[in-house]
């Protein structure tokens, strides 16, 4: 082929070849300062010992959240969230349907952005992580107990919930807010059929404060009307600045098409700084007003049969900064402002205007002094607009191109993602100078310090979460996966450790130590205390019973057989529902459940669970089913058949094991 | 050419054929040493009684009913899918198991069915016999106090 190559082409193209091979190997050189035997030791876990700390990346428009080991960037779980996942059935068995459930109906697929672990007293628990889904808005919950997504709360008055899932301090609230503005009338906050370019006119947001009770339930506390502007990312102060959170917004230009320009036309846009404490207040006191506002909240509990329910809430509280006075304050931040990130010490707000030069640093003080002062230059929609220069600690300069998100590592410094310029760096928070930059590759978007957004954070590590990968990894056709990048932040000058690929889009990620969450793991449900409607609690109990044209087959799994596994008597034109329940009691034996010709998927049953696969059989004939997870050394043996008879059939429901 | 690539082959799978070997027999003989070390480790207690958490013997003179009632309600839940009382099923008839084993025995094997079947050479036979390794079922040493109590009451029909 070289040989052709040189035949056919002319000089020039040859010394092109050359050219590029060598920009290529500098630029792979460049990248792997990694490599390093220093780097590899850092990074190396070896087998059967664990990592310090879980990572929790967001799966971006995969719907999902992905669990990494760290430093080693193992990829070692996914949990299904906001997409239906026919690997283990969630979103396929009768019992998780429900949680897919919205106003709009049942929603398979959703875009995953901002993974917040639940805090207490500012720090990282290990009780629970909260995600966001943009496309359809909601809020997931899932336990660090099981690893399950165990509630989704849909956020009504809403459209494209972006600046979410960020916790408050002790885990008050998880906020939502709307990134795209849409028509809301003016006395009920409905949506209306109006002409698009009437958005100066009839287009709001809405921000969202949900309440999290001390077990994990979710309720959409109060909404705080906003205007037409795009929110795009929060988070809650702390310290001093606890009561307070903080939204990006852009497009304080109002533009509804073309936003790429028209809302890129103003020098600064604005944070609104939001009292939370006062809101809460004024909500409990009954302040504001009931509105129409369904939503849909799913849960699931195995502690009450482990099937989810689906309830309907009608109304939700909106509060009105144009009568209720000291909620919302706009600070001017230049120029369409992406992240807002707090510091460790909750004084200072850090905001990545991702078109501007410099990053601007509000101080929490200052703030405080100019709302005292009625230090304001105009208002916006009756909310207060601070004047810029009176609370800005200041402004970090030369902080590399497109600068979008800042974590921080408890000693004094922030490291902020510069998109454009393909950079980390690393500023002094009281200095704001600039104290060392690393490249990464490629155009980072938000970054990772585990506990990096809390008052307590680990230091050691940070992660880049690049946006493209392109070189990095083998090629794998025109797609691939985003690629994360360690980065050894311990010592004064940040050292490049590992690149590892990571499923889907991962926005935002959190980190925590391995020892808060690993000791509190599930491994197995008892099935003494399964409290399913459907369950087979002993192989005694295993029966087939037909109701009209359903038919409930109570089936129980343990290593490595099926009871009953040999149905008769099922008819072309039946639904049939397999309750599987799993009764092995041991760690890390689930037993799956597959079907010919169901048109769902499979079903994954954890030990002591129960789940549900419906199946509508079509053709008449006899029908294997089988277990798909490699359970024993008889897994092979591990099947059964159901004999489909045509509609009209006499043969009676009959069944059994081993006869 | 073809008959050196045949060779070729052949050399290789005698290679492989020769690692395989050698690599198994290596395993039976550190199995072996360590069954041999274990099966000295027991103790005639041990041996009558398994190896488990319950470390002393247990009688049982009259059947208590009702906690013969509460054992079989466990054991239809957590052991029926295995075990029948009169035939041979995925594992071994238990309708006159309390005739032949002490109730620590069964109790050991309950609550300690990997430390038994890695240790105790008649749990080993059992498993070589029925193929499928009896699985913790996470009874407590209550639950499986009550299902002995309850193979009583079957060993006595």
């Amino acid at each position: 082929m070289m040989i052709k190559l040189i035949k056919k082409s002319w000089l020039w193209s040859l010394a092109a070849i050359v050219l590029l091979g060598f920009i290529s190997m500098g630029c792979s050189s460049n990248g792997e300062f990694g490599s390093s035997a220093d780097a590899a030791e850092k990074v190396y876990v070896a087998p059967g010992e664990y990592d310090e700390f879980y990572g929790f990346f967001s799966g971006g428009y995969n719907g999902q959240l992905g669990v990494y080991g760290l430093p080693s960037g193992r990829h070692i779980f996914t949990i299904p969230v906001f997409s239906q996942a026919a690997v283990s059935g969630w979103g396929y068995s009768e019992e998780t349907k429900p949680m897919f459930q919205t106003t709009d109906g049942f929603v398979p697929w959703g875009d995953a952005h901002h993974p917040e672990l639940s805090q207490t007293n500012g720090e990282t628990d290990g009780r629970w992580v909260f995600i966001n889904e943009n496309n359809t808005p909601r809020i997931a919950r899932i336990g660090l107990d099981d690893f399950k997504t165990q509630e989704i709360i849909e956020i009504p008055n809403s459209a494209g919930n972006h600046a979410s899932s960020f916790v408050t301090p002790n885990t008050e609230y998880v906020s939502a807010a709307t990134r795209f503005s849409v028509p809301m009338d003016e006395e009920e906050l409905q949506n209306m059929d109006v002409s698009i370019d009437s958005y100066k006119e009839n287009f709001h947001g809405t921000l969202s404060f949900i309440k999290v009770s001390d077990e994990g339930a979710m309720s959409v506390d109060f909404q705080i009307r906003m205007p037409g502007f795009n929110y795009d990312l929060s988070h809650a102060g702390k310290g001093p600045s606890d009561g307070w959170s903080f939204f990006t917004s852009y497009n304080s230009e109002q533009a509804h098409t073309l936003l790429e320009i028209n809302a890129s036309k103003n020098d600064k846009d604005y944070i609104a700084a939001v009292n939370w404490r006062k809101a809460a207040e004024y909500a409990a006191e009954g302040r504001g007003k009931m509105i129409p506002g369904e939503h849909y909240r799913n849960y699931i509990d195995h502690e009450e049969g482990g099937v989810a329910k689906s309830e309907l809430i009608e109304e939700v509280r909106v509060l009105d900064p144009r009568e209720l006075e000291g909620l919302v304050y706009f600070l001017p931040t230049p120029k369409s402002p992406h992240g807002v990130d707090v510091d460790p010490s909750g004084r200072y707000i850090a905001a990545g205007g991702k078109l501007s030069t410099v990053i601007p640093v509000h101080s929490f003080a200052k703030i405080q002094q100019a709302i005292e002062d009625e230090d304001f230059e105009g208002e916006e929609m009756g909310i207060p607009v601070l004047n810029y220069n009176s609370i800005l600690h200041g402004e970090v300069q030369n902080p590399g191109l497109g600068p979008l998100h800042t974590e921080f590592d408890g000693k004094g410094n922030a490291y902020t993602t510069a998109f454009i310029s393909s950079e980390i760096v690393k500023w002094d928070l009281e200095t704001l100078e600039v104290e060392d930059r690393i490249d990464v590759y490629y155009s980072p978007g938000h970054l990772m310090i585990p506990g990096g957004d809390s008052q307590k954070p680990d230091g050691k590590y940070l992660v880049a979460l690049n946006k493209i990968t392109k070189d990095r990894y083998l090629p794998t056709g025109p797609e691939m996966f985003h690629s994360a990048q360690l980065i050894d932040i311990s010592g004064d000058k940040m050292e490049l450790l590992l690149d590892f690929p990571t499923e889907g889009e991962p926005h935002y990620a959190q980190g925590i130590a391995a020892e808060k969450v690993m000791d509190n793991q599930k491994r197995f449900y008892e099935i003494a205390d399964n409290a399913h409607p459907y369950v087979t609690q002993g192989e005694k109990e295993a029966r087939v019973e037909r109701d009209g044209n359903t038919v409930h087959v109570y089936m129980t799994t343990i290593r490595s057989h099926y009871a009953p596994d040999n149905i008769e008597g099922i008819k072309v034109g039946d639904e049939v529902y397999f309750h599987v329940t799993n009764l092995e009691q041991d760690w890390d034996v689930p037993h799956g459940f597959a079907v010919k010709g169901a048109n769902n998927a499979e079903l994954l049953i954890m030990p002591g669970e129960t789940l549900t696969l419906k199946w509508e059989p079509k053709k008449a004939g006899v029908v294997p089913f089988y277990c798909t997870d490699f359970c024993s050394a008889l897994h092979q043996e591990m099947s059964g058949y159901v004999r489909v008879s045509p509609a009209d059939s006499d043969v009676e429901i009959s069944y059994g094991t081993g006869q | 050419m073809q008959i050196s690539k045949i060779a070729g082959v052949l050399a290789l799978a005698v290679v492989l054929i020769a690692g395989c070997g050698q690599g198994s027999e290596t395993e039976n003989q550190t199995e072996t040493d360590g069954d041999t070390k274990k099966e000295q480790e027991l103790t005639d207690f041990e041996m009558l009684n398994g190896v488990g958490p319950v470390d002393e013997e247990i009688t049982i003179e009259e059947v208590d009913e009702e906690l013969a009632k509460e054992g079989m309600k466990i054991f239809d839940m957590k052991c029926g899918a295995c075990h029948k009382m009169d035939n041979r099923y995925v594992g071994p008839p238990l309708g006159s198991v309390m005739n032949t084993r002490t109730p620590a025995f069964v109790m050991n094997m309950i609550l300690n069915p990997d430390g038994m079947l890695q240790k105790h050479p008649i749990a080993q036979s059992l498993q070589a016999e029925y193929i499928t390794p009896m699985p913790d079922q996470q009874l407590s040493r209550e639950d499986a106090r009550a299902v002995v109590e309850y193979l009583v009451q079957e060993s006595q029909q």
